[in-house]
C-alpha cells in the first residue's frame, strides 16, 4: 500500500471542519515552544511520549485485543540499545533505532510465539508479558557491562546535536511531537489496511475470524511485533531525554501500567484516544507531583499513580468507552468515523 | 456432475460417547444438500469436522479433490469452503459493512475491492440499508443473514450453513429460503444442517438423515419423508 495515497485518502474522508481544527492544533503545537519555559516543554515532551507509546500499545490491545502489561520491556530494550551504541561505540541514536526496533521485535516475536502458539490467552498472556519484563529487569540489574543496578548514564554534551538527540527540552519537544504525529499516521494507515481489519476481527471473535480465512496466529504476531518496534523507538528517545537508565525503573511494572492508561482513558482501539488520554493524564499527574513536592517538601514516588487510578475510576464511570468516543458523540461525529 | 465434498466413514468420539459413527456422504457441485436429524443426532459434530473446527478420529474428508480433515479453518476458507455458526458470531462492535468487508478481504486485492464486494453481498441479503449499524444492534433474523453475508463474501465454492433458520419466524424463513436459492443459482454449492423441516424440504435436492450419530436414510425429500426409519426416529413414532 502506498502510504501517501492512504494519507491523501485519510484527508479526503475527514470532514473539512475537523481538518481545519487539526491543522490549527498542529500549528499551535508547532509554535507553542515560544511561550513555554523549560519545565513546560518537558511536560509537553512527556505528553507526546505517552501518546506515542499509548498508540503503540493500542495496536495490541485496542486493535487486536491482546493485553500486554509488559511494554516497559520494549521501552527498556530500545533505551539500552540506543544508549549503549552511543556511549560505547559512538553510533548515533538516529541509526540505533534500527537495531533497537529489531531486538524489540525479536523479543515481541518470542513472547507472541509462546503465548499464541500455545493458546495462552487473556490474563495469562498478560502475565507472560509481565514475566518477560521482570526477567529483563533482573538481567539488566546483574549485567555489569551496562552498569547493572547502579544504572547506565549518557553524558550530557555541551554542544547541541539534534541528530544525536543531544540538546535541551526544546529539541525533545519537537522530537516528541514528530514522534506522536508519525505514530498517529502509522496507526491510521494500519487501521485502514487489511491487517488492521484482521486485527479487529481477531479482537471481536477469533473463531469467526478464522472461519473467514484470517490466519489468527499471524495477525496476533504482526500486532505484537509492530507494537514492540514502535515502543522501542520511543524507548530510545526516552533514554536520551532522561540521560540515565536504571533497570529497577526502566523495566518496572509501574512504567508498563503508566503507559497503558492514556489509551484506556482516551478510548481503546481509537486513533485519537491515546493522544487525548495523554493530554489529560500527563499534565494533571505532573501538576500533582509538583504540588505534593511543594506541600510535603519532597517528592513522594508513586503519588501520580494513585492519582491515575482515581482518574481511571472517574472516567470509566462517566465514559466507559473512554473520553474520545464520548467526545465524538458530543461533537456529532458518526460512529464509524474517527 | 463432479463431487465437491466427499465425507468417508468419519467417526468422532467424546470420551465414551460416539457422536458421529462412520458417516459417509458426498455433495455434488451445484446442489443444495441437507443433513437433518433430531437433537443430539451428531449434526453439529459432523459439521465441525467438515469445517475444520475438529479433526475426525477416523475416516476422511475430501474437499475439491484435496484431503480436508485436520486442515485449519482459515486454510479451508482459502480453498473455498465457508461456514456459518449455529450460534451466530458477528463482530459485535463493528458495523455490518465492516463485518462483510472482513469476509471479502481474503480474495480482494485491496480494501476498496473488499468493500465493493461486501456491498454487493449485503444487497443480495437485504442488509444494505443496515450497513452502518453495529452488528450487536441487529435483530436475530438480521444477524443470521449477516452471518450468511460474511461467509458468502469470502466467495466460497461450498457454503456450509449451520441451522441458519433456527429461531426464525415463518416469514423470515421464507425470506432466507428465497435468498439461499438465489445464492445457489449463482453457482454456490450449499450444505445445510437443519432442524426446520418445512424449509429444508423446500430447499434441498437431497437429504441425509442422522440419528444417534449414524446414517439412517439418504435421498430426495420425498424419499426421505416416506422412509419408515425416518418417520419412526425423527418425526416420532406417533407420526405413523
Amino acid at each position: 500500500m502506498n502510504p501517501f495515497a492512504s494519507l491523501a485518502r485519510l484527508a479526503d474522508e475527514a470532514p473539512r471542519r475537523a481538518l481545519v481544527l487539526l491543522g490549527v492544533l498542529v500549528a499551535v503545537l508547532l509554535s507553542a515552544p515560544v511561550l513555554l519555559d523549560r519545565y513546560l516543554l518537558s511536560v509537553f515532551f512527556l505528553i507526546f511520549w505517552f501518546a506515542t507509546v499509548g498508540q503503540a500499545w493500542n495496536i495490541m490491545m485496542g486493535f487486536c485485543g491482546q493485553l500486554s502489561l509488559g511494554h516497559a520491556l520494549y521501552v527498556g530494550l530500545g533505551g539500552y540499545i540506543g544508549a549503549l551504541l552511543w556511549v560505547k561505540f559512538g553510533i548515533s541514536p538516529a541509526i540505533a533505532i534500527v537495531p533497537a526496533m529489531l531486538v524489540a521485535m525479536a523479543f515481541g516475536a518470542v513472547i507472541g510465539w509462546l503465548g499464541f502458539r500455545f493458546g495462552i490467552e487473556g490474563v495469562y498472556f498478560a502475565l507472560l508479558t509481565i514475566a518477560f519484563a521482570e526477567v529483563a529487569r533482573i538481567g539488566f540489574d546483574n549485567w555489569s557491562f551496562v552498569g547493572g543496578a547502579a544504572g547506565f548514564f549518557i553524558p550530557v554534551s555541551a554542544t547541541a546535536s539534534p541528530v544525536n538527540l543531544r540538546g535541551g527540552p526544546m529539541l525533545f519537544y519537537y522530537v516528541g511531537l514528530a514522534m506522536m504525529i508519525l505514530a498517529f499516521f502509522v496507526c491510521a494507515a494500519l487501521r485502514r489496511s487489511k491487517l488492521g481489519h484482521a486485527w479487529l476481527a481477531v479482537r471481536e471473535d477469533a473463531e469467526a475470524a478464522r472461519a473467514l480465512g484470517i490466519d489468527v496466529f499471524r495477525a496476533k504476531m504482526a500486532a505484537v511485533v509492530l507494537s514492540a518496534a514502535m515502543t522501542a523507538v520511543a524507548g530510545v528517545v526516552y533514554a536520551f531525554y532522561q540521560n540515565n537508565l536504571f533497570p529497577s525503573q526502566t523495566f518496572d511494572i509501574a512504567r508498563s501500567i503508566e503507559m497503558i492508561l492514556a489509551p484506556i482513558i482516551g478510548g481503546l482501539g481509537t486513533l485519537f484516544g491515546p493522544i487525548l488520554g495523554a493530554f489529560i493524564l500527563t499534565p494533571l499527574g505532573q501538576t500533582l507531583i509538583a504540588l505534593v513536592e511543594k506541600i510535603a517538601g519532597r517528592a513522594i514516588p508513586g503519588v501520580n499513580l494513585v492519582f491515575y487510578g482515581a482518574a481511571l475510576m472517574v472516567i470509566i464511570w462517566y465514559a466507559p468507552n473512554g473520553v474520545w468516543p464520548w467526545l465524538k458523540k458530543k461533537l456529532g461525529i458518526p460512529e464509524g468515523r474517527e | 456432475m463432479t463431487t465437491l465434498l466427499d465425507v468417508r466413514a468419519v467417526t468422532k468420539r467424546f470420551r465414551g460417547l460416539t457422536a458421529v459413527d462412520g458417516v459417509s456422504l458426498s455433495v455434488e457441485e451445484g446442489e443444495i444438500f441437507a443433513v437433518i436429524g433430531p437433537n443430539g443426532a451428531g449434526k453439529t459434530t459432523l459439521f465441525n469436522m467438515i469445517a475444520g473446527a475438529m479433526a475426525p478420529d477416523a475416516g476422511s474428508v475430501t474437499f475439491a479433490g484435496e484431503r480436508a480433515d485436520g486442515v485449519p479453518p482459515h486454510e479451508l476458507c482459502r480453498r473455498g469452503l465457508a461456514r456459518t455458526f449455529q450460534i451466530v458470531r458477528p463482530f459485535p462492535e463493528l458495523t455490518v459493512l465492516e463485518n462483510a468487508t472482513i469476509g471479502a478481504m481474503m480474495r480482494a486485492p485491496d480494501m476498496d475491492a473488499a468493500r465493493a464486494k461486501a456491498g454487493e453481498v449485503l444487497r443480495q441479503l437485504d442488509l444494505w440499508d443496515r450497513r452502518e449499524a453495529r452488528a450487536k444492534s441487529l435483530t436475530l433474523p438480521d444477524r443470521k443473514r449477516l452471518e450468511c453475508a460474511r461467509a458468502l463474501a469470502t466467495q466460497p465454492r461450498l457454503l456450509l450453513l449451520d441451522e441458519v433458520m433456527a429461531g426464525l419466524r415463518p416469514t423470515e424463513v421464507d425470506r432466507i429460503v428465497a435468498i439461499l436459492r438465489e445464492i445457489n443459482r449463482s453457482g454456490v454449492t450449499i450444505l445445510l444442517i437443519e432442524h426446520v423441516m418445512r424449509a429444508t424440504m423446500a430447499l434441498a435436492g437431497r437429504i441425509h438423515v442422522l440419528h444417534h450419530g449414524a446414517t439412517i436414510a439418504e435421498g430426495t425429500p420425498e424419499e426421505v419423508t416416506r422412509h419408515p426409519k425416518v418417520l419412526e426416529s425423527y418425526l416420532g413414532a406417533e407420526a405413523l
